[in-house]
């Protein structure tokens, strides 16, 4: 290791401060942070995570079910089901990293204060997303327990959607912690879920198959992260595992991990001053 | 050499055009009291961010137990505690929690965190309310349990940025005899305060910023004498005096080895021996004379000018 030369050394390294995020197994103990508070109010949570998904089955999969009959051969209610685990998971792990994490950086300085530690700001981007996957998964596999209650669970491969979840969790989570980085209050995350949220909830495939929508639409909806997430769990239900949702792992995978370097250097930004 | 915990090399911090420390050299020997003193905007909360490694530093070195903190701060943040001008404990966590959760980011195994915990809240008198929420602990109790969180790894020197800003006299009282205490056990302190009480009720030694620069450096004690004399005498001046009449109040020439400033409504003279100087003066027996001893009040309002800081 070269010894700092002289006092315009410090200068230098952060000019070329890392791309790669700088992690240890540190991240962990942001990670446990989130769950240890999440763990004191998880009833509350939990109720919350059940009660969303299940007004939406029986809104949308009773009561519009009834009026839309079968969509692709099966009834309408199976169809919404698998899009639903993702879209909770979306919400789930969107609300903890954009409300959730914004209090965390501003108005409680829970950051400030771990970075007085030896954690690294890093590694507190890294563990909140870990968490944001966390809830991601808690609450797919909420939803997962209410769809086997109506009966919409066919067998063990079902199972799945619970990494599923998790990944869609991740996914969320990184482009929430970006939002986070550049709101200016809690005012901004509004439009966060209007021009952003709203339309992957409507337009991913969840209540309509994507392929109804015209071409144009088509390839505007491929560039949203949802419809891949809801491919994957569409297949994960119907039993028909092949070649295609592969690719929208990878998809998703890619973007996980693009999404989380930039949101270490949003952070970054915002942090280090 | 190896009495150094702390030094720092024309350390300088500039925002943009703005240069909020600038240069500033200094040495913290082990075991003691050091203070930065400085009015608002003096730099002391951005030197002390810069040595907990909050912000990173601009030019200079800064180097805690002989560890570049920019080049290593995962390691020097391992052996200093910090303790936080702004209240940061996590509201969402419990008194213990927030210790036994803390403990986690800096690795210490769950069995001494726990110990430790215990430990500490007893000595900061806090072990009562180890089970309370933080909305529901006083601001002197708050600022003791930052004081706790900033000891849980055993930290040879604690960072205090205004330890009793905002806390009523009582409970300044109490932080300052634990701060003693825990300085006789041997932790190095290192503090920033624009209080002067507090600077002379705790620091051995301490440096006086001002925009960005040090001014001076030594004991209050030292500081006092050299730039203070011992006594003061306090002239009121009336409606309608200003600076300009200054010499015509004390009746025409100032007293022997006296030092005068005048502010807006009163005229400070600094001098050796006070009786001595009442009697070489020609005051008009009506005006009021206050008379005391000169105080690191006296050095900072001296040095740092008495303009408003805003």
């Amino acid at each position: 290791m070269i010894e700092p030369t002289g006092p315009r050394q410090p200068v230098m390294a952060r000019k070329t401060a890392r791309v790669i995020p700088d992690l240890t197994w540190r991240t962990i103990t942001v990670w446990y942070r989130d769950a240890r508070v999440w763990a004191t109010f998880y009833k509350a949570s939990l109720i919350g995570n059940l009660g969303e998904p299940l007004l939406y089955l029986l809104a949308m999969g009773w009561g519009l079910g009834r009026m839309v009959g079968t969509v692709n051969g099966v009834p309408y209610i199976e169809f919404l089901a698998p899009g639903l685990i993702c879209s909770t998971a979306m919400y789930s792990a969107t609300f903890e990293c954009t409300f959730g994490a914004f209090t965390r950086m501003t108005r409680q300085r829970t950051y400030d204060a771990i970075l007085a530690s030896p954690v690294s700001l890093d590694e507190i981007v890294a563990g909140e997303v870990l968490w944001g996957g966390t809830k991601g998964f808690l609450s797919g596999g909420a939803m997962l327990l209410v769809m086997s209650l109506f009966g919409l669970v066919g067998g063990p491969a079902a199972l799945l959607a619970l990494p599923l979840s998790f990944v869609i969790g991740l996914l969320f989570a990184s482009l929430s912690m970006i939002i986070t980085a550049r709101a200016p209050s809690y005012d901004f995350f509004s439009y966060y879920f209007t021009l952003a949220i709203a339309p992957m909830f409507l337009f991913s495939g969840i209540f309509f198959p994507v392929e109804s929508l015209p071409h144009w639409a088509r390839t505007l909806a491929w560039f949203l992260p949802l419809t891949h997430g809801v491919s994957v769990s569409r297949a994960i239900f119907s039993g028909g595992l092949d070649m295609k949702p592969a690719l929208d792992v990878l998809w998703l995978l890619i973007f996980i991990a693009t999404a989380f370097i930039v949101a270490v250097r949003e952070i970054r930004k915002r942090m280090v001053m | 050499m190896t009495d150094i915990v702390l030094s720092a090399l024309d350390l300088t911090k500039r925002y943009g055009s703005f240069t909020a420390v600038d240069g500033i050299s200094f040495e913290v020997r082990k075991g003691e009291c050091f203070g930065f003193l400085g009015p608002n905007g003096a730099g002391k909360t951005t030197t002390m961010r810069m040595i907990t490694n909050h912000i990173p530093v601009t030019e200079g070195s800064l180097s805690v137990l002989g560890t570049e903190v920019m080049a290593n701060a995962r390691k020097v943040k391992s052996l200093i505690g910090v303790v936080p001008q702004d209240n940061n404990l996590d509201t969402d966590l419990r008194v213990l929690d927030n210790l036994l959760v803390y403990s986690r980011y800096h690795a210490i195994p769950r069995k001494v965190a726990r110990k430790r915990a215990a430990d500490l809240l007893e000595l900061f008198q806090l072990d009562e309310h180890a089970h309370s929420p933080i909305e529901r602990m006083s601001g002197g109790m708050q600022r003791r349990l930052l004081i706790v969180r900033g000891l849980i790894n055993e930290p040879e020197v604690l960072i205090l940025d205004e330890p009793t800003t905002g806390l009523d006299p009582q409970a300044r009282h109490v932080i300052w005899q634990k701060l003693r205490a825990l300085q006789a056990r041997g932790v190095t302190l290192v503090l920033s305060t624009h209080y002067m009480d507090e600077a002379e009720q705790l620091c051995d030694r301490l440096v006086i910023l001002d925009h960005g620069r040090i001014l001076v450096e030594g004991s209050p004690k030292e500081l006092i004498r050299k730039h203070a004399g011992s006594e003061v005498l306090e002239i009121r001046l009336r409606e309608g005096e200003d600076r300009d009449e200054c010499l015509n109040v004390m009746g025409g020439r100032l007293p022997d080895g006296a030092v005068a400033e005048c502010s807006a409504d009163t005229l400070f003279l600094y001098v050796p021996d006070a009786g001595d100087a009442m009697g070489q003066l020609d005051l008009d027996p009506g005006r009021t004379v206050l008379h005391r001893r000169a105080a690191l009040e006296d050095v900072f309002l001296r040095l740092t000018g008495r303009d408003l800081r805003e």
